[in-house]
């Protein structure tokens, strides 16, 4: 994977079934958010691929079956926070898949079970950066898909946000659903996976990767 | 199918006229161009007749220029742009319905603004009726045109003035027709609906030609 005519990483290969979380550590500047953009979509690999079994829509490209919730919010200052919502959920297509279920939800419940229905009619501007944080994570939660690519996803957040976040994330995985964290916090999860990877004294980035779940 | 086509024209037009936005910024743009021509020109009445339009053209096209580099933009900084590509909906689209909602904020009001303006450069009603349906219909092409230069210079921090340069060379065919028809409606011999006939042309090429070239570029901008 190549970043600016860099390369990144090579040789990266894993695979994460339904259910499971996988989580990326390791140093800052090591790739992760570029792993992260790669199965977004975002960036093209260098050289292999990406593959996701078991899919409904095969024409439908891995990118469309997942959730990108990165450092940035995505949110429109000048619009409220339900007029922000109610957008990606029309716009955004959702992935149904066979061994995937979840509970959608409506905007305004979304708003709600996240703890900032009070700021429904607000413009987005007024928001505090967790309030921010949690209007954007709501958005994963109006448009089912099955994959989540989560970078950094517990900042910002107090403590009271971060559980109920963990929450969300186990019922996604007990769903079906697949997520992928990039984080350097713990994450309370019930099935992990881990993939750590490393700097090297050569340009080449090898990784180690340990299972525990 | 097409709720998300709605919703999406919806927002952008929104975000364009709410506080902030750049909806009357190109039209403020347009007044003040084109009322300090005849203090640059001169009090020669005739004079400012025949030249009219043309003024009328290139304050447009700047004015349009004004905003466009807002168009993805303001999109990339808040990382909207990435889960627009990410929506699963044709990027062509996307782009499309995102220059007709700009266009509605930005170039229609311009039209609007032109036969008011119009009288300050002393037009006949038959040149302002044809300047204001030419620019009507030529307007979209710049948009549409401009999309390209928008989503080329998409993360460059300062790419306007760049993204202007990429931009005016493509538009002068449209300028050339635009000002040729509303010239064309005022002296005789010359028939108005060859012009104008071709400037409509230009306008649907464009609207095929941008999106296309725009979305290839954005594919390419997430790097």
């Amino acid at each position: 994977m190549d970043r600016g005519g860099r390369r990144v990483f090579a040789g990266l290969t894993f695979s994460v079934s339904a259910g499971t979380a996988l989580i990326v550590t390791g140093p800052n500047g090591v790739g992760k958010s570029s792993l992260l953009r790669t199965l977004a979509g975002l960036v093209a690999p260098a050289e292999g691929d990406l593959n996701l079994e078991g899919a409904s829509q095969p024409d439908m490209a891995v990118h469309e079956h997942a959730h990108y919730f990165g450092h940035q919010d995505a949110l429109k200052p000048a619009l409220t926070a339900l007029e922000n919502l109610t957008f990606w959920q029309s716009f955004s297509a959702p992935a149904p898949s066979p061994g995937f279920k979840s509970a959608v939800m409506k905007p305004v419940q979304a708003l709600e079970f996240l703890g900032i229905g009070h700021t429904a009619r607000l413009p987005a501007a007024y928001l505090s950066a967790g309030q921010r944080r949690r209007l954007s994570l709501a958005r994963l939660l109006i448009t089912p898909r099955p994959l989540w690519l989560m970078d950094e996803p517990t900042s910002a957040l107090d403590t009271a946000s971060e559980a109920r976040l963990l929450d969300l994330m186990n019922n996604h995985l007990s769903g079906g659903g697949i997520i992928i964290a990039a984080t350097h916090s713990p994450l309370n999860l019930s099935t992990i996976v881990r993939l750590h990877l490393e700097t090297a004294p050569e340009p080449m980035a090898p990784l180690s990767q340990e299972r525990d779940a | 199918m097409t709720g998300w086509v709605g919703s999406l024209f919806a927002r952008e037009l929104r975000i364009a006229v709410r506080v902030g936005g750049s909806g009357m910024i190109g039209v403020l743009f347009f007044l003040a161009v084109v009322s300090v021509i005849p203090f640059g020109v001169g009090p020669d009445l005739n004079l400012l007749a025949r030249i009219g339009p043309a003024f009328l053209w290139i304050g447009a096209l700047l004015a349009t220029l004004l905003g466009l580099d807002r168009l993805f933009q303001a999109d990339r900084d808040d990382g909207a742009l990435d889960l627009l590509l990410m929506a699963g909906r044709p990027l062509e689209l996307v782009v499309l319905v995102k220059c007709l909602a700009h266009w509605m904020a930005t170039g229609l009001p311009l039209v609007v603004a032109a036969p008011v303006l119009a009288i300050f450069l002393n037009l006949s009603p038959t040149a302002i009726g044809a300047v204001t349906l030419t620019l009507l219909v030529g307007t979209p092409a710049l948009t549409l045109i401009g999309a390209i230069g928008a989503s080329l210079t998409v993360t460059l921090r300062r790419g306007g003035l760049l993204m202007a340069v990429l931009v005016i060379p493509l538009t002068i065919p449209i300028l050339i027709f635009g000002v040729s028809a509303a010239d064309a409606a005022v002296t005789d011999p010359v028939p108005f609906l060859t012009p104008f006939l071709i400037l409509c042309a230009l306008t649907l090429i464009s609207a095929v030609v941008g999106p296309i070239a725009s979305a290839m570029a954005l594919r390419f901008s997430s790097d």
